[in-house]
């Protein structure tokens, strides 16, 4: 079964007659009968989780806009896709832009905004091209603009690109980005929905979370959940790469089986290769050993085996990779995306990968794996925004796990200079 | 800044560029939130964010000088200094070293006789690295100028620099 990538392999799915013929612009119809609350009824009872990596309830989020504002209320699509590992919404913005004008439009009825901003990665210059053409064709069809489908509501959707910035991709730091500031997140609370753009209410949701709006719509609330696992209702895009016969962008039901997505979906191992790590949600999420993977992909599952599903961007190790230096590219990436605004990520981010670098280059020291441990420790807690954590827990995880691949280095380091210790343990 | 830089007169908008930003901000409830925007046009109209740039921009978004550099210097797609007519920008990020990207960096490198950082004499191409460009699923990728290029080898990196020599 396939819902949001059903149309992807459509030849010209892109374009508003085609998208039609198979189904396009028929649920927004069907909304526009419905009562607003009557669709975040029914986004709540499909469960449906935010899919950019938080997983927060997509239908709960939009009932926490405050119902006596009078400040204009904002929809911003996230389509900043930094997560190291996740490559899925860029498959809906080419293939099915439509679609997420449909999912847009059936947002915006029901939580009554008529400006949505669609924040892009910098990068992807050819699906904001791809967009701004499918916007201007929803226009001239009298979908989108004073009026939509002739109905007295007008919207207006904007394409804002960002400018290259992994941080962006947070919702508040999108947010500060889109108002034409440094991309530097804010305090929560207060949350978006009350202060967001502009100070005004927003709804920020990820690409992929509004293109399952539709569907929604399509099949009921009850009907969506029950593809799902328990609370993770539908279904979902996993992007597989790494050390897999066939990487790719896969949507499966939320709780399939780690283990079969990787062995059948992505064709598995390369011949005579031994699978050693799987980094299940985008970098940010901790490690797995090939001993953890036969579980199911969905938010809860994942969070109970000590890890997250996050944007489902599942990295594939095996046993040609070495994980220490794996780890020093994960901790440069960490240390150049800190924004600098919390002095226990920026420095411990900065420390982590001078660590780890040294440690690549020279080998190892006894104390290291306790210091790298701490370094992120003390950052986990300290900082206003989620990536101070993303950047520690994959260092504690790959240390905690792999010992055996620190020690190593930690033997051949000790070897070649035996003095040196005593002055490492004072960092 | 060098001195032919300081003497030149300031950079100005043409007049496609002008109708252009007029569209960028009647899109947004206020001027400010079309900064990126604004940062971008400027980009493709002088290839680069010079100081003298940085000064028209604040003209025009209405916002102190030192409000846009902070802004231009915060995000990796804005240029400060010029770059080659080419900018190949390989992905270094977690999918792609998997792939061999640092192979691919060494090739490059020799291939165009730079380091990362720096522009062939002829002033055909730069060479950057960046972070994931969210096309892991066909690593190891690079950029050049607008467009991605995936499942790279080094016999493709051969064909695209013969091509663009
Ligand atoms: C460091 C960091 C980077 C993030 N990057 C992205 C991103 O690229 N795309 C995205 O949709 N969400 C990203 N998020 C999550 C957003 O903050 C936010 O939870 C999400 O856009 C909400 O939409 P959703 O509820 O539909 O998932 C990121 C979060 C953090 C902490
Ligand atoms: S945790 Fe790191 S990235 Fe987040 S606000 Fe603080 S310094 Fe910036
Ligand atoms: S890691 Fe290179 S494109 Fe994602």
């Amino acid at each position: 079964m396939k819902l949001v990538s059903k149309n992807f392999d459509v030849p010209d799915s892109h374009k508003l007659a085609v998208c039609e013929q198979n189904g396009g612009y028929t649920r927004i119809r069907k909304a526009l009968e419905m009562e607003p609350q009557t669709i975040i009824d029914e986004v709540i009872a499909a469960n449906l989780r935010g899919l950019g990596g938080a997983g927060f309830p997509a239908g709960r989020k939009w009932s926490f806009l405050p119902k006596d504002n009078p400040k204009p209320r904002y929809l911003v699509v996230n389509a900043d896709e930094g997560e190291p590992g996740t490559c899925k919404d860029k498959y809906i913005m080419t293939n099915d832009p439509h679609l997420l004008l449909e999912g847009i439009m059936i947002a915006s009825w029901a939580i009554n905004s008529h400006t949505c901003f669609i924040y892009i990665r910098g990068e992807y210059v050819k699906q904001a091209k791809i967009l701004e053409a499918a916007i201007a064709e929803a226009k001239a069809a009298g979908y989108l603009g004073d009026k939509m489908f002739g109905k007295d509501f007008p919207l207006e959707v904007v394409v804002h690109r960002g400018a290259g910035a992994y941080i962006c991709g947070e919702e508040t730091s999108l947010l500060n980005s889109l108002e034409g500031k440094r991309g530097w997140p804010r305090l929560k609370p207060p949350f978006p929905a009350v202060e967001g753009y502009l100070a005004c209410p927003t709804i920020v949701n990820n690409v992929e979370t509004i293109s399952y709006v539709p569907w929604v719509i399509e099949l009921g609330g009850e009907k969506f959940a029950s593809l799902g696992s328990e609370r993770n209702g539908g279904m979902r895009l996993y992007s597989v790469s790494g050390c897999v016969k066939k990487p790719g962008v896969y949507e499966l039901p939320l709780g399939t089986n780690l283990k079969d997505i990787i062995f059948e979906h992505a064709g598995g191992l390369f011949e005579g290769r031994r699978l050693k790590a799987v980094i299940p949600g985008g970098s940010s999420s901790p490690v797995l050993t090939p001993d953890e993977i036969d579980l199911p992909m969905d938010f809860d599952s994942l969070a109970a085996a000590g890890s997250m599903l996050g944007s489902a961007g599942i990295i594939v190790l095996d046993d040609t990779i070495n994980l220490v230096e794996a780890l020093a590219v994960l901790a440069r990436f960490y240390a150049h995306e800190s924004c600098g605004q919390c002095t226990p990520c920026r420095e411990g981010t900065g420390w982590m990968r001078k660590i780890l670098d040294r440690i690549v280059a020279e080998g190892g020291r006894s104390v290291d794996p306790a210091n790298l441990e701490r370094i992120a420790k003390n950052i986990i807690g300290n900082s206003i925004c989620p990536l101070g954590e993303a950047a520690s827990l994959p260092v504690i995880g790959f240390a905690a796990k792999f010992p055996e691949e620190f020690a190593e280095y930690v033997a051949r380091g000790e070897t070649a200079k035996p003095s040196t210790t005593a002055v490492a343990a004072v960092i | 800044m060098n001195n032919a830089e300081t003497t030149t007169s300031k950079p100005e908008f043409s007049a496609a560029a002008q109708e252009e930003l007029e569209t960028i901000f009647s899109r947004y409830p206020d001027r400010r939130s079309a900064m990126l925007m604004v940062l971008h046009l400027a980009q493709r109209e002088f290839g680069y964010i010079s100081p003298g740039v940085e000064e028209l921009v604040a003209e025009v978004m209405e916002r102190p000088v030192t409000e846009i550099h902070g802004v231009v210097t915060f995000y990796t797609m804005y240029n400060t200094k010029p770059v080659g007519k080419y900018h190949i920008q390989l992905c270094r990020n977690i999918s792609c070293w998997i792939k061999n990207a640092p192979g691919l960096l060494e090739y490059l490198k020799s291939r165009l006789g730079i380091d990362v950082g720096q522009t062939t004499s002829d002033g055909k191409f730069t060479l950057s690295e960046v972070e994931c460009l969210a096309h892991c699923e066909n690593a190891p990728t690079m950029q050049i100028n607008d467009d991605i290029i995936c499942d790279l080898t080094k016999e493709k990196i051969d064909r695209l620099i013969d091509e663009l020599k």
